[in-house]
């Protein structure tokens, strides 16, 4: 099942790559993983997606919460919760692909921030099913570039992540 | 007043208590070197390779309460010392490695001996600091030291460039210290415990397995005292044998690949299990889905909580330190209402009985040559039991294990988890400068033992007495055995042409040498070595059967049940 697990990390030089480090040593999947520091400098708050059954995501979890460096381990999916990703893709606009565009971007809530005669880039906020569902609306052909953020989530309610 | 970062790391090595430091100088650690130069507090052990700098330090850590120290270079000096630094972790050994670094300004340049050490130690430290700032210096060995001992204890290692270590600052020792991020759980979970008792009270067929943890925390007697009151059968892995007396009857002997008929059978069909500071390794259970497919309850006491449920599901989980949980499952025994089942257990121990009884250990021996067995069988004799054992990797190591009772916890010092071979004659370094009275004898074989001969030397220097029983069978012993039952016996370069005459090089370095090849022989020259040779090393070269092999047997893969015995082959 896909987790989304967020971290609070000291922020330090070589954090990441003790996260990373992790996962790749002990065969962990990683779909997606942003980070970012959080309001409070000393910390950052990093997200990461991962595939895995019931056991694998509960040592994730498990092996995460080892790391002297990590604060604190929350697996989002566990309950309530909002995810959102950003995308920006470039794409071809000319003739009547040039309206559709613009058209199917509306529809999506997307915005385009950069025009020439013959691109427009699209910038599209929203979890990762609608960015997906975006790029398979439009004509892949007319796809020039994408690069997503990867997911980063936040609890609903009073399902807070802090020190 | 204001330290140089050099002054620093020795006056945090002296509010440590540190006595002694293994290392080996070189260019990035010029500065420190120079103020143990002007100091006699701290005594550096000057080794012959960083590998052994760091068995040493990490051995004279499992040997005592006290914690090893070890100090490198940068580049290679830090690349040697990994093999040392996994073998620790793999083992949860708690040490702290100091690392010379080349200056700030020259990293990430591909300087002179510049190795990306927090990099590359990464995987197999419990943490490693690189400091880039000379008044972080002293926090940073403080916390080195917290994180090393308390909770799952781990090597941490502290990288330290070259100019910081000749920078200035103000020098204040912490007393105490806290890090929001990692904080280890000591009690154990009440409402668990209780669950724990009643099913330790309720069972037919009760067991006990205990592993490394139980030595670590220093919960050997407590451990006792519980195994006595319930009188259930008691089993222990290779990283956990001594923490239970392994003469008293309770005591079924090591389980796993090669653990006795008895404890393995117990093992896997006891209904309850109560696991302590062990972590069901692929060497100890053999297939998990065979062990799993027999039902039964286990509890598991744990200080980390990733060993738990991470190869076999286990039923009562109890993440705590051993020596609170177990205190706390005593408390609770006495309080709780019933007693084990009288009945049942005398049914259990008559089937154990049965098992004990076909006498798995017994080996043939013959007038003219050698078997190991016979060597380490003798050896627990002339020592009483008494001497700490360190051992390299291999058949040895098990015979080591089978055949020499541990009573006492950290007398049996091997490398476990990782197997390192060329392990044992460091570590039997490092176990005599934390005992200096004590006998310390290192088995091994003639491989393992040329992987780190050079300590030698470093033994000499410093008089170790240490006494290596070589067990030299011509053969990679573990290497050949799998080749006969796995691959059609074909001994792939297992074979050890052309070895060094032991005797001459024992003598080339200052010690004495004794070539043992008659069964007569074994018992005399064994107490020449520890009577007459007392304060020498002596390196005892015995000549031992070459096709002797290692039983019972677990084979890779397969279930603890079916074990392949001595007479089977």
């Amino acid at each position: 099942m896909r987790h989304i697990i967020s971290i609070l990390i000291e922020n330090e030089s070589g954090a990441l790559s003790r996260v990373s480090g992790l996962f790749s040593a002990r065969g962990y999947n990683i779909e997606s993983l942003t980070v970012a520091p959080t309001e409070d400098a000393s910390l950052s708050r990093m997200t990461i997606v991962s595939i895995g059954s019931d056991d694998i995501i509960e040592q994730i979890t498990k092996q995460l919460n080892k790391l002297i460096d990590i604060v604190k381990v929350v697996d989002l999916s566990e309950a309530a919760h909002i995810e959102r990703e950003l995308m920006l893709v470039k794409v071809r606009a000319t003739g009547k692909d040039r309206d559709e565009m613009k058209r199917v971007a509306d529809i999506f809530r997307g915005r385009i921030i950069d025009v020439t005669e013959s691109s427009y880039v699209i910038e599209l906020t929203g979890n990762t099913a609608k960015l997906d569902a975006f790029l398979d609306a439009i004509d892949r052909s007319l796809i020039l570039e994408t690069v997503r953020t990867g997911v980063c989530g936040i609890g609903r309610g009073d399902r807070i992540l802090k020190v | 007043m204001q330290l140089t970062g050099a002054e620093i790391v020795i006056r945090c090595l002296q509010e440590e208590k540190v006595e002694h430091v293994f290392g080996y100088p070189g260019g990035s650690v010029l500065f420190i070197y120079d103020e143990f130069f002007k100091q006699d507090q701290i005594k550096h052990i000057l080794v012959r390779h960083e590998q052994a700098a760091v068995h040493a330090a990490d051995a004279y850590s499992r040997s005592s309460d006290k914690i090893g120290v070890c100090l490198v270079t940068s580049g290679p000096g830090v690349t040697n010392a990994v093999t040392g630094i996994a073998t620790a972790y793999m083992d949860s050994i708690p040490m702290v490695v100091i690392t010379g670094q080349v200056p700030t300004a020259y990293i990430g340049q591909d300087a002179f001996q510049e190795a990306d050490t927090v990099g590359i130690t990464r995987p197999c430290v419990k943490h490693n600091f690189l400091v880039k700032d000379v008044k972080d210096l002293a926090l940073t060995i403080k916390k080195a030291f917290y994180l090393a001992k308390t909770g799952r204890p781990g090597p941490v290692l502290v990288d330290i460039p070259k100019d910081i270590t000749a920078e200035k600052c103000e020098f204040h020792y912490p007393k105490s210290i806290s890090m929001r991020s990692y904080n280890p759980v000591v009690k154990g979970h009440t409402g668990q415990i209780k669950k724990a008792v009643q099913l330790l009270l309720d069972a037919k067929r009760p067991m006990i397995y205990t592993g490394g943890g139980v030595i670590l925390s220093d919960a050997g007697d407590k451990l006792t005292k519980l195994a006595r009151q319930l009188g259930f059968p008691i089993t222990q892995t290779l990283m956990g044998l001594g923490a239970y007396p392994a003469t008293d009857r309770q005591f079924l002997g090591m389980l796993g690949m090669h653990g006795t008929y008895e404890a393995n059978m117990a093992m896997q069909h006891c209904d309850v299990l109560l696991a302590v500071g062990a972590r069901f390794d692929d060497r100890v259970i053999g297939n998990p889905t065979h062990f799993g497919a027999v039902p039964r309850k286990i509890i598991h006491v744990d200080i980390d909580p990733s060993s738990i449920s991470k190869r076999v599901r286990v039923d009562v989980p109890i993440v705590g330190n051993v020596p609170d949980v177990l205190d706390e499952i005593l408390k609770q025994l006495e309080i709780a209402e019933g007693k084990p089942d009288g009945k049942h257990l005398a049914a259990w121990w008559k089937q154990i009985e049965e098992w004990r009884g076909i006498n798995c250990l017994k080996y043939k021996m013959g007038k003219d040559i050698i078997m190991p067995q016979f060597v380490v069988e003798k050896l627990y004799e002339v020592t009483g039991g008494e001497a700490f054992v360190t051992s390299d990797v291999g058949q040895h190591q098990m015979f080591a294990a089978q055949y020499y009772k541990f009573d006492k916890p950290r007398r049996w010092i091997n490398s476990g988890g990782l197997g390192t071979m060329g392990f044992g004659l460091p570590a039997a370094m490092g176990v005599r400068f934390a005992n200096p009275k004590a006998q310390v004898a290192c088995i091994t074989g003639e491989a393992s033992i040329q992987m780190n001969i050079q300590e030698m030397s470093t033994c000499k220097q410093f008089r170790l007495p240490v006494k290596i029983i070589n067990l030299n069978n011509g053969y990679l012993g573990m290497v050949r055995q799998w080749q006969q039952m796995f691959h059609g016996n074909r001994y792939a370069e297992s074979y050890v042409d052309a070895l060094p005459d032991f005797v001459k090089l024992a003598e080339a370095y200052g010690h004495v040498g004794l070539k043992v090849e008659k069964p007569a022989d074994v018992e005399p020259a064994l107490k020449e070595a520890f009577g007459k040779h007392k304060n020498e090393l002596v390196f005892l070269d015995f000549i031992i059967n070459p096709e002797a092999n290692v039983f019972p047997m677990v084979a890779a893969g397969k279930g603890l049940s079916e074990m392949i015995l001595a007479e089977e082959l």
